[in-house]
């Protein structure tokens, strides 16, 4: 019969596993930010449990409180004892040693991937008509300018994509074009990477300054022809649009 | 008669002993205001000239941020108390318990206690604005001159009416009890009206409306119109409930941990339970308020939506389910515990539901903390193929979002059923039925709102917001009004098989009513940051700018210190006034603690003292602490 000191280790190491090795034979490794965040909360989930009544918090925390007490133990405990209570607070100043120290890796990503639009382009409407003819016209041009970094299938794995990070965006996601109004695609598509505002630095975006090549017409019936070969809406008010 | 004057010689007395602290405590105030004092008194005569004063040291958004954040902290309270206090106090006429009457009363005298402190931030407040931003408060005035006057009217009637509803207490009982009854409701009538008006100024500098030429009182009317002013009206207004239930809640807590008699244990641990259901009560429309808000954000001006959403406010999002995740997961705690302490041999019988509603708690909590942009180092968003994860990067968006905050809002609701039919034993012969009909409806609810949620991801943005998210919140809602009323019914005629025990709740019952509180607190605070912050370098929305020499949103970093600091400042005044306002109990106590010194577990809960079926376990601990 385990006790729930041993059921709650093995529930811990069980989905530390799970997350950092099982998990990636499927799809990509998750960052360390992520397994700390779902390991907290599976610890205090378990703590949570153990403290519920007071037979479970005996059951739980007992056997902890009567360890580090010290009270009654000789011999082979009182040594295990003494090696926690010397080898935890180690394990704190080594943590928190690593933690500061000058580190050669460059800092975790925390970009802001949707920086809020500039006033000029917010509000803007697609000025041509949601048509068979534009969007076709819009597909062809995305063939020509985007699919190379893009994708033929709109999913970002164009033949140029794996020469850039971060990748180009994958507009058949539901969570990149899908959540955007049109207006602001045709900011992104006009300014390119070097019209990110300030709050969305580090700028490493290697999307061109399209404005420069393209009228806006283009660009707009672009959007009408990503939206549509991607097979996603974009965000709109009014359903009739 | 004698009775009277010692309480009152003990009350001076204990004043008396306390002078330095207060003395302390006015002179640390005088020092922080002494800056505005000197500025006040240095400054010249060309007002409209000027567009904006500053304070050394602390600068004057600094300034104003504590005191705003103070005021409508405070002011949360103030207008929430009432709410639950009328309603408790009904439900004392209505039943005839004088223990609702009592609580009620409670909840008002915390209540007159919190409101000139109110009154004293926002003229605070007022003073400052008009010192330091001149320009600014001379528009508002211009526009909305003829609600500020309405505001003051209310005001007054606000506090006419709590005055008579508080001194009136003890006076309008029994037959009088129902104009008692109605001067309660006129305070909810001012005080929703004194919450209203001074919202449509704020919601005016984040979301202005144009305002054609008019008189005064239209062209005021006109400006209060502006799209986020109700959405901001119902979400204050719940959130008010909310945090009134957990502050009250956190008091009851406090006054448990330290209660000596077996009276007071009982009566602070059910007060610590109605202010943590009351809570609770508000928590699960919030975050369909809050949603509604949102929405209209985004409608009136997309930029503003993204910079709160997706642009550099969106991790406070992340930090706001953080906090949401820790209220859910310390209510149902709070009630689990209820459930195993207060209905002696109930442990084991629930232990399974307790499980699962706990896993599916935390498993709609790591999704609705998963970031749609995730911290990643270098190598590790080299192997995502960027910082979103192929995956679980689906978690990221409002589908997912919104179909976890129901499942969460429906579990925490089963929890209180849960409770509500402890140690019960329903006899009605269609129990058995209603009870398979009830199961069922659950678990199609659940279905159905993941469903939705998973189908969120296959439509178009608008169906989603004007269909499926007000679907899914339909679904929770029609479980709560149905399920409530037939629970009632079948524990109508319910035996009760094991009666529940007030007053045996453990000490980390008590803690955990007090965190419950902090959780909200912070959460306001930094709710006030984002709805402040998403405004970015304006006064007012595309209308006036910013050109002081603030005119930047402050790092997320520095605004969580903000943060903090506004809470704990929040929580000494609370401490403050609840110490006030319980002077005259003490001396209650005093005599209270004579007479039952010599009786069993006449200690303090928080050394130890309640008795639980686990006394000897956690005494232990203590006594090994010790």
């Amino acid at each position: 019969m385990r006790g729930p000191i041993t059921s709650g280790a093995i529930l811990l190491a069980g989905v530390f596993v799970f997350l950092k090795f099982i998990l990636p034979l499927f799809t990509a490794p998750l960052p360390a930010s992520l397994i700390y965040l779902y390991m907290t909360l599976a610890f205090s989930g378990i703590m949570l449990y153990g403290t519920m009544s007071a037979s479970s918090l005996e059951s739980l925390m007992g056997p902890v409180f009567r360890f580090l007490s010290g009270e009654g133990q000789s011999g082979t405990g009182k040594l295990a004892r003494l090696a926690v209570l010397v080898l935890f607070p180690l394990l704190v100043g080594w943590q928190t040693y690593t933690s500061l120290a000058p580190s050669d890796l460059p800092p975790g990503e925390n970009r802001t991937i949707h920086p809020a639009p500039p006033g000029e382009f917010v509000g803007l409407a697609n000025p041509y008509q949601n048509n068979e003819a534009n969007i076709n016209m819009g597909k062809g041009l995305y063939a020509a300018y985007c699919s190379p970094c893009h994708g033929a299938n709109y999913d970002g794995k164009g033949p140029a994509a794996k020469g850039f990070n971060p990748p180009p965006a994958n507009f058949a996601d539901p969570g990149t074009i899908a959540q955007l109004q049109e207006s602001y695609l045709f900011w992104r598509i006009k300014k390119g990477g070097v019209g990110l505002p300030v709050e969305a630095m580090p700028w490493k975006s290697a999307m061109p300054r399209w404005e420069v090549e393209l009228p806006d017409e283009f660009i707009w019936k672009i959007i009408m022809g990503e939206y549509d070969g991607a097979h996603q809406s974009p965000r709109t008010w009014e359903e009739d649009d | 008669m004698k009775s009277a004057n010692y309480i009152q010689e003990s009350n001076v007395k204990t004043l008396l002993e306390k002078m330095p602290t207060i003395f302390k405590w006015v002179s640390f105030l005088s020092v922080l205001l002494l800056p505005v004092i000197a500025l006040a008194a240095g400054a010249d005569t060309k007002a409209m000239s000027v567009e904006y004063r500053d304070v050394p040291g602390i600068g004057s958004r600094n300034l104003v941020w504590i005191v705003a954040q103070q005021h409508l902290l405070l002011a949360g309270f103030v207008l929430g108390v009432p709410i639950f206090g009328w309603v408790c106090e009904i439900v004392g006429w209505k039943t005839k318990e004088a223990r609702y009457d009592k609580l009620a009363k409670e909840f008002t005298k915390l209540l007159t206690s919190a409101y000139a402190t109110t009154a004293l931030f926002g003229g605070i407040l007022l003073f400052l604005l008009i010192g330091l931003y001149p320009k600014l408060m001379a528009y508002l005035t211009d526009m909305f001159f003829p609600s500020f006057l309405v505001y003051c009217l209310l005001f007054l009637a606000e506090t006419a009416t709590l005055y008579m509803y508080w001194y009136g207490w003890d006076y309008m009982q029994g037959n009088k009890k129902a104009f008692h009854l109605f001067l309660g409701f006129l305070l909810n009538l001012f005080a929703i009206g004194i919450m209203i008006v001074p919202n449509s100024w704020a919601t005016f500098q984040a979301s202005p409306v144009v305002v054609a030429d008019g008189d005064a009182w239209t062209r005021a009317w006109m400006a209060m119109q502006n799209p986020t002013w109700w959405p901001v009206n119902i979400h204050r207004l719940i959130a008010n409930v909310v945090l009134g239930g957990f502050i009250v809640g956190a008091y009851a807590g406090i006054r448990y941990l330290l209660a000596v008699s077996r009276e007071e244990r009982e009566h602070y641990d059910w007060m610590g339970y109605v202010g943590n259901f009351i809570g609770v009560f508000g928590m699960l429309p919030l975050p369909f308020a809050g949603y509604w808000l949102m929405r209209e954000v985004y409608q009136y001006n997309q930029q503003m939506g993204i910079t709160l959403m997706g642009g550099f406010l969106a991790w406070l999002f992340i930090l706001q389910a953080m906090l949401i995740g820790v209220l859910f997961l310390g209510a149902n705690y709070y009630f689990w515990m209820g459930i195993t302490y207060r209905i002696p041999g109930s442990e084991n019988s629930y232990k399974k539901p307790i499980m699962a509603m706990l896993v599916v708690l935390l498993l709609c909590l790591g999704v609705w903390m998963t970031p749609h942009t995730l911290v990643a180092s270098l190598a590790e968003a080299q192997k995502m193929g960027g910082t979103h994860h192929p995956l679980l990067g689906v978690f990221g968006v409002m589908s997912a979002k919104m179909t976890v905050a129901n499942i969460m809002i429906l579990v925490t609701f089963m929890s209180f059923i849960m409770y509500w039919r402890a140690g019960k034993q329903e006899t009605a012969g269609w129990a058995k039925a209603a009870k398979a009909i009830m199961n069922g409806l659950l678990a199609i609810a659940a279905i159905a709102v993941i469903v939705l949620g998973v189908w969120g991801y296959f439509v178009p943005a608008i169906i989603r917001i004007n269909y499926f998210s007000v679907a899914q919140v339909l679904i929770v809602g029609f479980i709560m009004v149905t399920f409530t009323p037939l629970t009632a019914l079948l524990l109508k005629s319910a035996k009760t098989t094991t009666e529940m025990v007030w007053g045996k709740m453990p000490i980390r019952a008590g803690y955990c009513l007090v965190l419950n509180a902090v959780m909200v607190i912070l959460l306001m605070s930094l709710m006030g940051y984002a709805r402040s912050s998403s405004r970015v370098h304006w006064h007012i929305y595309g209308v006036m700018r910013d050109t002081s020499e603030y005119a930047f949103s402050p790092a997320l970093g520095y605004a969580a210190a903000f943060m903090s600091l506004n809470t704990f400042v929040y929580c000494l005044l609370v401490a403050f006034i609840f110490w006030v306002a319980t002077l005259g109990d003490k001396a209650k106590a005093q005599q209270a603690q004579a007479a039952v010194a010599d009786a069993p577990g006449g200690a303090p809960a928080m050394a130890g003292g309640a008795p639980s079926s686990g006394e000897n376990f956690e005494s232990g601990i203590l006594e090994n602490h010790k």
